[in-house]
């Protein structure tokens, strides 16, 4: 059997991967990558304590299931900014993209 | 070291590495690629914790749809930046150091918790967590309200992605 401290050592080690891609990449489509993998690392950790808690308590899975939504939903509408940036400005580092800045 | 446990090291460390490629490598396209195979390794995991309904989605949507959306994104954004200049910025080393630390942290904050060695209980006789997640989904003792919110705001996000992305030009042109 795997010791529930595996699953979330795990999801730590993703976890802190994807932080690392938000922060240093430059391109804006690589920095929605890495928050693809902060949420993956979340949902890790809610399966797993699906898991080793109480397993006819859905609680664990359904949160699941709603980051599962919402990570479509953010990917779609970053996505789409990304692509009316790239049209405007022909750019997509997100250093150059400072039209909010004066 | 039982099966379980050595299939669960192998899928780890396949999508630890597939994620440092993801962080990593030049080309956005591979980068999307290697995400795949981390969203898949993922999967695997779900399926190792017996959240079969997981390990479905996570393959449906993940990889077949949100991948996908960015294999496109990249598609059509790449010609900018595919293989000159940095892919990090000049500040990396301290986004490396801040990934390192919050590792750290959060091992080390799980390092005194007394649960970290539970073993999962077996699965109860009978139980299908499918049908139980279905019945959470749409009861009104449970989740019903949040789901229905959820896909509220999915349709939101459509619309509002459909209109951002909208060019106002290319729909003049093909008229």
């Amino acid at each position: 059997m795997i010791p529930l401290s595996w699953y979330l050592i795990f999801a730590a080690g993703l976890f802190s991967l994807g932080l690392f891609g938000v922060l240093a990449r430059r391109n804006a489509v690589a920095i929605l990558l890495g928050v693809e993998l902060m949420l993956n690392a979340v949902n890790i950790n809610l399966a797993a304590f699906w898991r080793y808690g109480n397993v006819t308590d859905m609680t664990g899975q359904v949160f699941a299931i709603i980051v599962f939504a919402v990570a479509a939903a953010e990917v779609a509408v970053g996505l789409a900014l990304v692509i009316s940036v790239y049209r405007s400005r022909n750019t997509v580092v997100a250093d150059e993209i400072d039209m909010l800045k004066w | 070291m039982t099966t379980a446990q050595i299939i669960f090291l192998v899928v780890a460390a396949v999508t630890l590495v597939s994620a440092f490629m993801v962080v990593t490598t030049r080309n956005l396209i591979h980068a999307a690629l290697w995400l795949v195979a981390t969203l898949f390794g993922v999967a695997v995991t779900y399926a190792l914790l017996n959240a079969n309904f997981l390990a479905v989605v996570q393959v449906v949507v993940y990889i077949g749809a949100i991948a996908i959306l960015f294999i496109f994104a990249v598609m059509l954004t790449r010609k900018e930046m595919r293989d000159q200049g940095p892919q990090l910025n000049s500040a990396w080393w301290i986004s490396a150091l801040l990934a390192v630390l919050t590792f750290g942290g959060l091992v080390g904050m799980l390092w005194g918790w007394k649960g970290m060695d539970t073993l999962a209980s077996e699965m109860p006789v009978g139980f299908d967590s499918v049908s139980a997640l279905g019945d959470a989904l749409i009861s009104p003792n449970a989740f019903v309200l949040p789901f229905e919110v959820a896909s509220v705001l999915l349709l939101a996000a459509l619309v509002g992605a459909v209109y951002v992305a909208f060019n106002p030009r290319s729909g003049d042109s093909r008229k």
